[in-house]
């Protein structure tokens, strides 16, 4: 049972599945970051890129990278627009309210989905799903490898785009001081769609990446949306480093609880790392205030 | 002062009637209702007046539903015994998950945010450990005599549910007019202006968790009793915490008949859902249907109601 062998194919394991969830968590962090708002139907929205990928390749054959492009534009377009007639509306006052308001989106989609889409569980075989790598003593699977090289790509990308970009600069200056933003002349409104949208983006690339290897249902977004806080809690509200760190933490977290405790009480760890974080340091691993 | 006490009366002689004159299905429903009622209120009375939004409340539901049917079924406890233990065993989950939230300093959407993972690792546990009997669930015998909190007759459930009902809203009704009450309402408006007012703002909040979660225990154990089965994902699953907060912010959040109305509105989708399906074929799938429907009004109501549907029957403004 503590074989060291047995104990790093774990952390692998846990570290690929981390880094999907990185990207999942940075579109989350960055809603965060610049709107103050908790978007609780993040792994709803999550789930809808899931199903829109697995219709790509069920009705025209697109393999789930190559739905990259499309996939990812797609969900950028549902979260402008999503912003503008809804989240934009009511995302100030009370900030319960616009999680009651998300709640209620995310209720919408769940149950659209299994309108539409039925409770069954669906999967994509893809040709390389059964090809292994062998790293050390572990054998890990080709594409969970491509979708972690690929998530650090577009985290990376996303992180330049931020740094260097104008669009990028007035999300920061909003992020930080809102009012000044104003002032000096960006228009804060479309900062905030455009800061929601590229935040559903990441999550139509984190679905084209996922795909390959998860299988995806209705209820798939209730399975990553504590996932998705617990990694963001854990990393700071608002960081994209701490997204990163937490990404990984919760991967390898999960992978070992599901070793050691077995796959029912393995769940355990992420929500009592949750409820630690927020009773114990609620600012988290690099965020700055609570 | 006497019309409301009028439409009251008329009310509770139409419910008390209701049963007598309609089928059994009926008379199951009209317990829905009173049910979900009871239970949205126990949200209610936190989430509602004390301003304290919870996304985890079936935590509750499923401590009371998992500590009577243990009690009875493994250690041959009567149920209507069990039914008080039960009911601390609620009251003291929620103070312990008030303390360590309220001691934290958390609010708004992170206490939000907490409830749900509470409510989460009470699932896993339950799914896990032994004496739960883990995913199978738990089945009480079937035994229908008064005695073991179990009828033959329908009935008795719908007049049971009709009194903690009312049981409930004389709570909220007591809230609306005690001292008690009026500090969690200030405490909901605007917490720091309460604690400056010499208000013990964190005695007052674990005190109205630990009164919330003896209550929605209550309706836990009451809901195993009437299903004789329960299991971690009926007993801790997210979709009764939603169902008690709908019905709570769709009624009317913070006043002493929304979750009734929610109830009564919720139900009333549902049938209709229903009657669509059984009529056109292509809606045979039900449930996703209303619970379409709920979401959009939770918008709705959050976005252009915010007290609710009960603001519909208010002459005066509340704010006045």
């Amino acid at each position: 049972m503590f074989d060291p062998a047995f104990l790093f194919a774990g952390i692998l394991n846990g570290l690929l599945a981390g880094g999907i969830y990185v990207l999942v968590a940075v579109g989350l962090t960055l809603i965060y970051g610049v709107l103050h708002i908790i978007n609780f139907a993040h792994g709803s929205l999550l789930m809808l890129a899931m199903y829109a990928v697995f219709y790509l390749w069920r009705l025209i054959g697109i393999d789930p990278y190559a739905a990259l492009p499309v996939v990812t534009a797609g969900a950028f377009g549902l979260g402008f627009v999503l912003y503008r007639l809804l989240i934009g509306r009511y995302s100030h006052g009370r900030d319960e309210n616009i999680l009651l308001i998300t709640l209620g989106l995310s209720i919408v989609i769940d149950n659209v989905a299994l309108l539409f889409f039925g409770g069954d569980t669906q999967t994509i075989d893809v040709p390389y799903a059964g090809t292994f790598v062998e790293i050390g003593a572990a054998f890990l699977p080709l594409p969970k490898i491509i979708s972690f090289g690929a998530s650090l790509v577009i985290c990376a990308a996303l992180g330049v785009y931020m740094a260097r970009s104008d669009m990028g600069k007035a999300i920061r200056a909003v992020a930080k001081e809102r009012q000044g933003a104003r002032l000096v002349g960006i228009d804060v409104e479309n900062v905030f769609a455009v800061s929601y949208g590229i935040g559903i983006a990441c999550l139509g690339a984190a679905a084209c990446l996922l795909m390959p290897t998860y299988y995806v249902t209705p209820s798939s977004g209730h399975a990553f949306v504590l996932v998705a806080f617990t990694i963001v809690v854990l990393g700071g509200m608002g960081s994209f480093a701490g997204a990163a760190v937490g990404g990984f933490l919760i991967g390898i977290t999960e992978s070992l609880g599901g070793l050691f405790l077995g796959e029912q009480l393995g769940q355990i760890g992420i929500s009592l790392i949750f409820i630690l974080i927020l009773l114990l340091k609620p600012t988290g691993l690099f965020g700055s205030k609570a | 002062m006497n019309r409301p006490l009028l439409l009251c009366g008329m009310g509770l002689t139409a419910a008390i009637a209701y049963p007598l004159l309609v089928p059994n299905y009926l008379v199951t429903i009209g317990m829905l209702v009173f049910f979900t009622a009871f239970i949205g209120q126990s949200w209610n009375i936190a989430g509602g007046f004390a301003g304290q939004t919870s996304f985890g409340h079936v935590v509750f539901f499923g401590t009371g539903a998992y500590t009577s049917t243990i009690l009875q079924v493994t250690y041959g406890w009567n149920p209507w015994l069990a039914w008080p233990i039960a009911m601390a065993a609620g009251g003291a989950v929620g103070w312990v998950i008030a303390v360590l939230s309220f001691r934290a300093g958390l609010r708004g959407s992170y206490f939000a945010l907490i409830t749900l993972a509470f409510a989460e690792v009470f699932r896993i546990l339950a799914n896990s450990v032994p004496f739960t009997k883990g995913g199978l669930g738990m089945l009480i015998k079937a035994d229908p005599r008064p005695i073991n909190f179990q009828f033959k007759d329908p009935i008795w459930v719908y007049y049971l549910a009709l009194l903690l009902c009312i049981v409930s809203l004389l709570i909220a009704w007591q809230l609306t007019r005690s001292r008690f009450g009026a500090r969690l309402v200030a405490i909901r408006e605007n917490e720091d202006a309460a604690r400056a007012l010499g208000i013990d703002v964190f005695a007052e909040k674990v005190k109205v968790l630990t009164l919330s979660g003896a209550m929605c225990a209550a309706g836990g154990t009451f809901y195993a009793q009437k299903y004789l089965y329960i299991d971690p994902g009926i007993a801790f699953g997210v979709d009764k915490s939603v169902e008690m907060l709908l019905v709570s912010m769709v009624g009317g959040a913070g006043t002493i008949f929304g979750p009734l109305i929610g109830s009564f509105t919720l139900m009333g989708i549902n049938e209709v859902t229903r009657w669509l399906a059984s009529v056109v074929p292509a809606l045979k799938n039900v449930q996703p249907l209303s619970l379409v429907v709920y979401g959009i009004m939770l918008i709705l109501i959050v976005a252009r109601l915010p007290d609710g549907l009960m603001s519909l029957f208010r002459r005066r403004p509340r704010h006045a």
